[in-house]
């Protein structure tokens, strides 16, 4: 890492993002009939891998805004980011 | 297992101390166990330890994809304190504290525990009213708590610098919360543990969990097959990922979490200092070195590697509160892989895979429960329900909304 890429920005020093976890969770429309095992995995439950992560980003301390990030949890390298909305990148063929 | 006592230094002392038994055994592993615990840290040892000494089930396995203790349990700060705000925490580390107070005596090996108290610094009215709430609560759960003046922390620590960015406005002291030596807990379960009957195999990483209708019946491990009537899962950062072998999710996060230690000095603290507010904690070990901590980083991460800029968060805080240790080197820096819930509390429970228990979830504060987490874990697992003080700690709480939100677990705001 060090060196974060905003979508809207460009490269940008680490310390001026902060992370949110885990990306593409999306909220439960049916949110009347849902269960309690339901609601703890959308509220708690998390993927938490040892590899690629796609995750959310703020560029808190530029220009504010949420992104989402491909990176690898081992190597802490950022593959790509990209603007809420966007076509997920596909995974790098060979994550170091 | 030969006891380790006076007599027998002097005796190996005449062969040039060249003739110690090995602490434990590097056995091979056997087809199949009563029960395999997965992680060779001190949760997983003791464990075992209480598996075989208190619940006779000698027929264990602890298999360790490292060496022992070479995860969290080689890289906290050493701290021990069981001053926690709700009840259920109180009983887990509470029945911690009492089980280190004996530990030396009853594994025969030095853990250096040392109950030197434990000091944690209030900056602001806010914090003034949170250890007042908590240093009460404390006390009803009959532990012992004690309120400082800021006279009273400058007369236990003259070096201190009360009148800080944020001044130290009054303290809250728990004399038995201290330090033990992190290696020496691993190496005296394992050896205790050992002389039970326990296998403890190293460089024997878990790769798959078998599962036959819904129950677990052994691991797939880079030395092949173990068969298991039980297992449980004390792997720590790596908690995740064993879950996703047995097909499910757990509700935790890991981060890296940083620590230092500076070039060793003569004492010159003589207990653990904490500070929410200004974002430190440090104490000394008995080598000389201050073992300094503080938050941490705030993305998903396995690297075992902390960011440049916690450094300056670590050391600026510790600088304002004892301007005399600016002039202190730091030796050396590493980060720990901190499996965090959200309620900041750990995770003792069964789980949807028939005989298949996780202890986890125990973020940035594990080491000081080492002792009362595997007690309460041998126990749970022996009887295959958890126990009395484990109970609290269940997967269920998730999804049922009894969360254990414990803002005393970091040592920091959260």
């Amino acid at each position: 890492m060090f060196i974060i890429t905003c979508p809207y920005c460009g490269d940008r020093d680490q310390t001026e993002f902060t992370c949110h976890g885990e990306a593409h969770i999306a909220r439960p429309l049916n949110t009347e009939s849902l269960s309690d095992e339901e609601w703890g995995d959308y509220v708690f439950f998390r993927q938490n891998p040892k590899g690629m992560h796609r995750e959310r980003w703020v560029h808190a301390h530029g220009c504010r805004r949420w992104f989402n990030a491909l990176r690898n949890t081992v190597s802490d390298e950022i593959f790509a980011t990209y603007k809420v909305g966007d076509a997920r990148p596909p995974l790098p063929e060979n994550p170091s | 297992m030969k006891a380790y006592s006076l007599f027998s230094l002097a005796r190996n002392a005449m062969s040039y101390h060249r003739n110690w038994q090995r602490a434990w055994r590097s056995p091979d592993p056997k087809k199949h166990y009563d029960v395999v615990i997965i992680g060779g840290g001190g949760h997983g040892l003791a464990t075992a330890y209480y598996l075989a000494t208190q619940c006779g089930i000698s027929n264990v396995a602890v298999l360790e994809k490292g060496w022992l203790g070479g995860g969290n349990t080689g890289r906290n700060t050493t701290i021990v304190r069981s001053n926690y705000l709700l009840d259920a925490s109180a009983g887990m580390y509470e029945h911690a504290v009492k089980l280190w107070e004996g530990l030396s005596q009853e594994l025969n090996y030095n853990v250096m525990f040392s109950q030197r108290g434990l000091l944690h610094l209030a900056h602001s009215v806010h914090d003034m009213q949170e250890i007042g709430r908590r240093g009460n609560a404390i006390h009803l759960n009959g532990i012992d708590s004690e309120f400082l003046t800021p006279a009273q922390v400058k007369e236990m620590l003259p070096i201190i610098n009360l009148d800080c960015h944020y001044p130290v406005m009054g303290g809250l002291l728990q004399r038995r919360g201290g330090t033990a030596r992190h290696d020496a807990v691993a190496w005296g379960y394992a050896r205790g543990a050992d002389a039970a009957g326990v296998d403890i195999i190293q460089n024997c990483e878990v790769t798959g969990m078998r599962i036959e209708n819904n129950q677990v019946v052994g691991v797939d491990t880079s030395r092949g097959f173990i068969g298991a009537g039980k297992v449980g899962s004390v792997a720590a950062g790596h908690s995740s990922v064993i879950a996703e072998m047995a097909g499910f999710k757990l509700p935790i996060e890991c981060y890296p979490l940083q620590a230092l230690v500076s070039e060793p000095v003569k004492p010159i603290i003589d207990c653990v200092v904490m500070s929410n507010g200004i974002h430190v904690y440090v104490s000394q070990s008995d080598k000389g070195e201050l073992v300094v901590g503080a938050g941490s980083d705030a993305y998903n991460s396995y690297s075992q590697r902390g960011s440049y800029d916690f450094i300056e968060h670590t050391v600026g805080p510790l600088c304002e509160l004892f301007p005399l240790f600016s002039r202190l080197r730091m030796l050396r820096q590493w980060a720990g892989i901190v499996d965090v819930t959200v309620d900041r509390s750990p995770i003792l429970s069964k789980t949807s895979v028939k005989n298949l228990f996780f202890n986890c979830g125990w973020g940035t504060g594990g080491f000081k429960a080492t002792p009362g987490s595997g007690h309460a874990f041998a126990h749970s697992i022996a009887a295959g329900e958890m126990n009395a003080i484990a109970a609290p700690f269940s997967i269920d709480r998730f999804n049922t909304g009894a969360l254990i939100d414990e803002g005393a677990a970091a040592a920091v705001a959260h």
